[in-house]
Parts: structure tokens; C-alpha cells; sequence
């Protein structure tokens, strides 16, 4: 059961990883792709259907969270009270950015929906890398199952850290860097143009920085926590995720070098589902790792809610999954295609 | 002032106060817009898809505030309340997850669909996604209601020796009686909501001058189901929610009414200041033996009062609950009369022409507004001290960890967030209003 529920909350935040990723990706390339309304208007047509939905898989994986493993929602949300905020402030920005761009046709109003929507874009993956960055390097969780973060302290990784440290802004520096190779990719298949060409040639110089992040990345994580691969070999699941990583990679490059943008999208998507669901594999069966002793940490074992409200859970979880799976193939069915511009006045 | 639980509520209270200004909005909206749209689909007149056209653009910018605001709300259950999570989250994680599942992908994969998509959808596919809107937002309703009639009248659970909570019964939490008082009643209000709103949009282009078909279709929906739906809302939906609270909350009834002694033919008190010190209403204008009627159907009833309850299962704030509650009712009881009046003009075809009634209706829209606000201030109050009914003290399930620095901190920081917020979505909303129904020439 504990098993069962710590992969249902993991495969729904890595799917929100995934999807609101190339909204962010597509938000950190904003200015850069595109220069004119018109250009600006085709990367927010693309965002703009999907960026609601795509935001609710969050929702989702917070609420499965809630339901299967109390404990650990209260210890990590109580904990990571600031960034949290920050999290929540900069995601209503985005938003707005996205939403309320259109409605007036002035140019400063666009610049600042424009810089609103780029800034967030930028600010929101480094900070929910740092919080995966948090929950693999461990936090000061003691007796009373509970832990409280300031944001930094001074950036180095000791028993008493930030919420910011130099291990933990690496891992925000990856997912900052992997959401915009992630969000190029999306632009490239999306789009048409002089920002299908920029990000085309965008693509391929953050997909290199990425490799390279993540070299760099998964050392230090040995480095910091130095248990943190001994999962590895005994777990066929974690091997199915590196497999599942590493051929996405080889499909981004492929897909470039054809030009068959579509493939080296999902070959991102599917780096993105494989490499977080390699480290979960990792980290299982711990969610909240304790700094201070191993007995503090918190586990699916541990955290686990009452069986009757799981087993109710069960019930509706899987019918809703499928439900929601409908949704999304008739979305991207309608929106399938390149993006054009809508008409003034007519959407984002 | 550096007590963290005071800073705790004050931000949950005013962020949720704050967000639910715009989903009552969204849900009553959604209904309307499907009878417009139903409406136009039968007849065929393009009068009224031109005024779904019109709530639908409101419709957009008034669910993207209502989604940034509300947010918070699913993460400061984490955050700003750990320890009732913590001891709840069992019960009511179940949902808040299914809200997420059910609800939110509804509304967000139709909304871009409904808002943007009716040149490409055929007229029955686009009414579609009105639908999907309305079903998604109206379930996203039941959902927080559940949870809230949860910590109201808790049922379908048991607690573990080391108290957590535990769902013993699914179908009994989901079918919480409390949440189907509750529901109805809510649900009322939001179209009593968005009637006002839909009538002062008329009756602002009618005072104006413009647009004389949008003008006169918006005021006659508006007032016929602001009619209907506020009286309603008052009986039998407010009857039901009442004669709940006096049966499972009797101390919370007696504060609500200003009830300070026990007896049968309890007098209802219209008007009057709680001195709680002293333990009697100042200035009280009373109708007798009615309150008695109101909560148990018989004027002979005895209704409690205050003295007959521990002084520590008293409500914090006796005050702001009688506040509330009179606030409430009395802008209820004055809904109904405003659409009384607008329907019975409508009803002889001098509504257009009826200025000082025009005026009325534009100026009016707030009301709604603010009595719902202050009947779920009723609900919220009237749960004090309790976060969890009878179970769990409010001053037990705070974050621990989080101290009043932090919490302040993020609060000056939402007041000031919603602050802007606000003026950018009433700069948009007035926008919209003041150029009207039509929606393609406008644009500048």
C-alpha cells in the first residue's frame, strides 16, 4: 500500500514536472525567441490553452499527498514555509502574465505581462529544484517530526543548512536549465518562423548545458549524500527509469538532427518522467530524509494515512486518472498543430 | 499582536475572504451562462449568445483571479496549519485530492475551450464546454464544502490512540448532512451573486443609454433569477443551515442571536450591540417568541443561551458571529425585496424605463457580496473555538515550527499582492463593462 501511494504521488508531481515544464521552458525563452507582438502572441498561444491544466497536476500531487501521507505534507509545507510562499507568489504572477496580456492592446501594458511572465518563469524551476535538492540532501527533521528552514544561512551544506545552499541552488541552476532545453523543444514543434528557428537553435546549445549540469549535478549528489545510489543497482524499477532517461536523451538529439520535432519533445518529456523517477526509486522509501537521525526521517512507512480512507481512495484515484487522461487527449488533439497567432482580441 | 496563531487565522481569513469574492462569481456565472447559451441554442436569437459572449469574457478574468487566489488556500492547509493536517489529513486530504482530480482538470482543460474557442467549436460543442465549466466548478464547490462540513460536524471517522484521525466511512463523509445544508444554501447564493451582477450590468448600460437589447435581456434574467434564487436562499436552504446549527452547535446559535439567558419564548433580536462584559444586548429592538419558532418550529421552544455553556466552549468572538449573522440576514431579507421590486416592473415591461429602480439595481451588486462573506464568516465564527467541531481546539493545529516573523512577513506580503491584484482586475472588468456587449468592435 505505502509502496502503491508513494508512486502515485511521485508519477503525478513528475507529470506536473513534465507539463508545466514547457510552460516554464517556453517562459524562460519568451523574450528571447520572440521579439515582436506577433511572435510573442504565437509562444503564449501555445502556453496559453494548456499552462491551467497543466498547473492542476501540482494541485493533484499536493492533494495525493495530503490524503496518503499527512505527515510528510505537514512537516515539508511547515518547513519550507518561505520558499513556499515565494513558490505561490511567483506562480500567481505567472499566471496573470499569461491571462491578462491580451486584454489590453498598449505596448507598455504587454512589456510588463511580457517581463511578468518571462521573470516567473525563471524564478518558479529554480525553485522547485531546490526543493527536490532539499528533500535529497535531507532536512533537520528532529524528534517532534517536524523541521523549520530559513531560506539560507550561509549557502554551505552542514547539519543546519538553508533551504538554499550551493548544493541545493545546483540543482535549482539543472532545473532552470532543463526546463528551458525542455521548453525549446516544445517551441520547435509548436511553432513556425523566425521563434521555431531561434528555438531550434536555442535547443541544441541548452540540451549540451544540460548534459553537462547533470554530470556535475549527480556527482555532487553523491557527494552530499553519499548513500544515495545504494538503491540503485537492487531496483528494477530504478533501472527502467535511467533506461527510460537516457533513451529519451538519445531521442531529443535524434529529433533535432531530423527535424522531427515532435520526437525530440517527448525524448525531453520522457528524460524529465525518467530522471525524477530514478531518483524516487532511489530515495524509496524515505520522503522527508532527517539530517540529524536516520530514526527522524520520514517514510512512506511511517507517514502512511488509515487503510479504510486509502482503500476508498484507490477507488475513485484510478477512474479520475483515466478521466483526466481523456481531457488531456482531447485538448492537445484540438490544439494540434502549429500555433498561429489568434486575431486581436480573440485569444492570448 | 506576536502570538502566531492570531497571525495564522488573520491570514487564512483574510485570503480565503479575499478568494472567495471571485469563485461565487465563477460558479453562479457558470449557471447563467448555461441558461443563456440553452436559451439561445433554442430559439435561435443571437440575442442571447451575444450575452453569453459578453459573461464569458467576465467569465475569464474573473476564474483566473479566482485560480492565483485560491492557490494559497490548498497550500496554507501545509504551511500555516501543519499540526491539524498533520491529525486530519486523513480524512480530509480525500477531498481536497478529489477536488483536484475531479474538479480542477475539469474547469482548466474546458475554460481556454469556452473562453477562446467559439469560432472553432460548433455551437452544441461549445455549450458544451459551458457545461464542463459549470459541472467543474459547481463540483469544485461540493468538494470544499465536504471538507468544511467535515470540521463542522465531523462524521466517517475514528481516532487512533495517538489521535490521529482516521476515515472509517467514505460514503459517510462524502454524504456529510451538514454539507448538503450547507451546499444548497452556497450554492443559491452564488447565482443570487452573479443575478446582482448581471442585473447592475444592465441597468448600468440602461441608465446609460446603450445597448438597449443586452440591457433589457441581462435585466430581465438578472432580476428573474435573482428573484427566485434569493428567496431561496432564505427559505428553505437558510432554514435548513439554521435548524442544523441549533441542533449540532446550540452555543454557537445562542452567540449569533446576542442569547445571553436560557427559556422558552425566545425573543429574536433585530438590532442591538453585544455587550458580552455585562451579558446582555444594548439598544436591542426585539420581536418575541420568534426565534424560537425559527429554530425549532415551535414558539414554546426553549432556546439556550450563553450561560447555559461553559464559558470555554463560548465562541472567541461573540461579537463579529452576531455581527455576521444579523449582517447576513438582514441583507438577505433586503435582496429579496430589491428583486422583488425589479421582477414586478419587469414583470409590467417598466423596468427599462424605472430610474430610480435602475439606479438601485446598479448600485446593489455589492450586497450579495458582502452577505456572503459574512455568512460564511458565520460558519467560521460560529466553529470557534473549534478547528475540528468538539474535537480540535483551533490553537492546537498551527504549524509549530512556523513563528510569527514568517507569518506576518507573508501576510503584509498577500496584502499587498491582493491589493494590486484587485485594482488590475477591476481596471479589466470596467474595461469590459464599459465597452460592452459587442464584443469585436470595441477592441481599440
Amino acid at each position: 500500500m505505502e509502496m502503491l501511494w508513494f508512486w502515485l504521488v511521485s508519477v503525478l508531481m513528475a507529470i506536473y514536472v513534465v507539463m508545466d515544464g514547457f510552460d516554464f521552458g517556453a517562459g524562460i525563452l519568451h523574450l528571447f525567441v520572440a521579439k515582436t507582438n506577433e511572435e510573442r502572441r504565437e509562444v503564449l498561444g501555445a502556453v496559453g490553452p494548456l499552462w491551467d491544466g497543466n498547473e492542476v497536476w501540482l494541485l493533484a500531487g499536493g492533494g495525493s499527498l495530503f490524503l496518503a501521507f499527512p505527515r510528510v505534507l505537514a512537516a515539508g509545507f511547515s518547513g519550507f514555509y518561505l520558499a513556499l510562499f515565494l513558490l505561490l507568489w511567483f506562480l500567481l504572477l505567472r499566471a496573470i502574465s499569461i491571462e491578462f496580456r491580451s486584454h489590453v492592446q498598449d505596448v507598455l501594458w504587454r512589456q510588463l505581462w511580457d517581463a511578468g511572465f518571462s521573470v516567473s518563469s525563471i524564478v518558479l524551476p529554480v525553485l522547485l529544484g531546490a526543493a527536490l535538492g532539499n528533500v535529497l540532501r535531507g532536512v533537520p527533521l528532529d524528534a517532534s517530526g517536524y523541521f523549520s528552514l530559513p531560506l539560507w544561512t550561509h549557502l554551505s551544506v552542514t547539519a543546519w543548512p538553508g533551504i538554499l545552499d550551493w548544493y541545493t541552488v545546483l540543482i535549482g541552476v539543472f532545473a532552470l536549465v532543463t526546463m528551458a532545453a525542455h521548453g525549446s523543444l516544445f517551441l520547435a514543434w509548436k511553432t513556425q518562423g523566425p521563434v521555431h528557428d531561434r528555438s531550434v537553435a536555442l535547443s541544441m546549445k541548452l540540451w549540451g548545458a544540460v548534459v553537462v549540469i547533470w554530470l556535475v549535478a549527480t556527482v555532487a549528489s553523491f557527494g552530499v549524500t553519499p548513500g544515495l545510489f545504494q538503491n540503485l543497482p537492487k531496483s528494477p524499477l530504478a533501472w527502467l527509469a535511467v533506461l527510460i532517461f537516457l533513451a529519451g536523451l538519445v531521442s531529443v538529439f535524434v529529433g533535432v538532427r531530423r527535424q522531427k520535432y515532435l520526437m525530440a519533445f517527448l525524448g525531453s518529456g520522457a528524460f524529465i518522467l525518467g530522471i525524477l523517477a530514478a531518483t524516487a526509486a532511489c530515495v524509496y522509501p524515505v520522503m522527508l530524509k532527517s539530517t540529524l537521525d536516520p530514526a527522524y526521517s520520514l517514510t512512506a512507512q511511517n507517514s502512511l494515512a488509515g487503510r479504510i480512507g486509502l482503500n476508498a481512495a484507490l477507488g475513485w484515484w484510478f477512474i479520475a486518472f483515466v478521466i483526466v487522461l481523456g481531457y488531456y487527449t482531447y485538448l492537445f488533439r484540438f490544439h494540434r498543430g502549429k500555433v498561429k497567432a489568434a486575431a486581436e482580441g480573440e485569444g492570448y | 499582536m506576536g502570538d502566531p496563531l492570531f497571525w495564522h487565522r488573520l491570514q487564512f481569513g483574510f485570503t480565503i475572504t479575499y478568494h472567495y469574492l471571485f469563485p461565487q462569481l465563477t460558479m453562479g456565472l457558470a449557471f447563467i451562462i448555461v441558461v443563456l447559451k440553452a436559451l439561445g441554442l433554442k430559439t435561435g436569437e443571437a440575442r442571447y449568445m451575444e450575452a453569453a459572449r459578453f459573461w464569458i469574457r467576465i467569465f475569464g478574468i474573473n476564474f483566473a483571479v479566482g485560480v492565483v487566489t485560491g492557490i494559497p488556500m490548498e497550500f496554507q492547509f501545509g504551511t500555516n496549519w501543519a499540526e491539524f493536517s498533520r491529525i486530519s489529513g486523513g480524512v480530509i486530504g480525500q477531498s481536497l485530492a478529489m477536488e483536484g482530480m475531479f474538479a480542477f482538470f475539469l474547469e482548466s482543460s474546458f475554460l481556454g475551450l469556452l473562453v477562446w474557442g467559439e469560432k472553432k467549436l460548433s455551437p452544441k460543442a461549445h455549450f458544451g464546454a459551458a457545461i464542463a465549466l459549470w459541472i467543474g466548478s459547481w463540483l469544485s464547490g461540493y468538494f470544499i464544502i465536504v471538507t468544511n462540513a467535515f470540521m463542522q460536524h465531523p462524521v466517517g471517522y475514528t481516532v487512533t490512540p495517538e489521535g490521529i484521525f482516521q476515515m472509517t466511512s467514505f460514503w459517510a463523509f462524502i454524504l456529510n448532512p451538514w454539507a448538503f445544508a450547507q451546499y444548497a444554501h452556497n450554492m443559491l447564493a452564488t447565482v443570487v451573486t452573479a443575478s446582482f451582477v448581471v442585473a447592475a450590468v444592465g441597468a448600468f448600460w440602461a441608465l446609460k443609454g446603450l445597448y438597449p437589447e443586452q440591457a433589457r435581456l441581462n435585466l430581465k434574467v438578472g432580476v428573474i433569477l435573482g428573484f427566485i434564487f434569493s428567496a431561496l436562499l432564505a427559505f428553505p436552504t437558510g432554514d435548513i443551515a439554521g435548524k442544523m446549527v441549533a441542533k449540532y452547535q446550540p452555543v454557537s446559535l445562542a452567540a449569533m442571536e446576542g442569547r445571553f439567558d436560557s427559556g422558552p419564548f425566545a425573543d429574536l433580536v433585530m438590532v442591538g450591540q453585544p455587550n458580552v462584559a455585562e451579558a446582555r444586548i444594548d439598544n436591542p429592538i426585539r420581536v418575541p417568541a420568534v426565534l424560537s419558532f425559527l429554530a425549532y418550529g415551535s414558539f414554546s421552544a426553549n432556546v439556550k443561551g450563553l450561560k447555559d455553556f461553559p464559558r470555554d466552549q463560548w465562541p472567541t468572538s461573540i461579537e463579529m458571529l452576531y455581527y455576521a449573522y444579523h449582517i447576513m440576514v438582514g441583507l438577505g431579507t433586503l435582496l429579496i425585496l430589491i428583486m422583488a421590486i425589479g421582477l414586478l416592473l419587469s414583470w409590467k415591461g417598466r423596468l427599462e424605463t424605472a430610474r430610480p429602480m435602475l439606479w438601485v439595481l446598479m448600485l446593489a451588486f455589492p450586497f450579495p457580496y458582502i452577505a456572503t462573506t459574512a455568512g460564511w464568516a458565520v460558519a467560521e465564527f460560529g466553529r470557534q473555538p473549534w478547528l475540528i467541531y468538539g474535537l480540535l481546539r483551533t490553537a492546537k493545529g498551527a504549524s509549530p515550527t512556523v513563528h510569527s516573523g514568517a507569518t506576518i512577513f507573508t501576510s503584509l506580503g498577500f496584502a499587498g499582492i491582493y491589493l494590486v491584484l484587485g485594482f488590475l482586475f477591476l481596471y479589466l472588468i470596467g474595461r469590459e463593462v464599459a465597452h460592452g456587449p459587442d464584443s469585436h468592435s470595441h477592441q481599440a
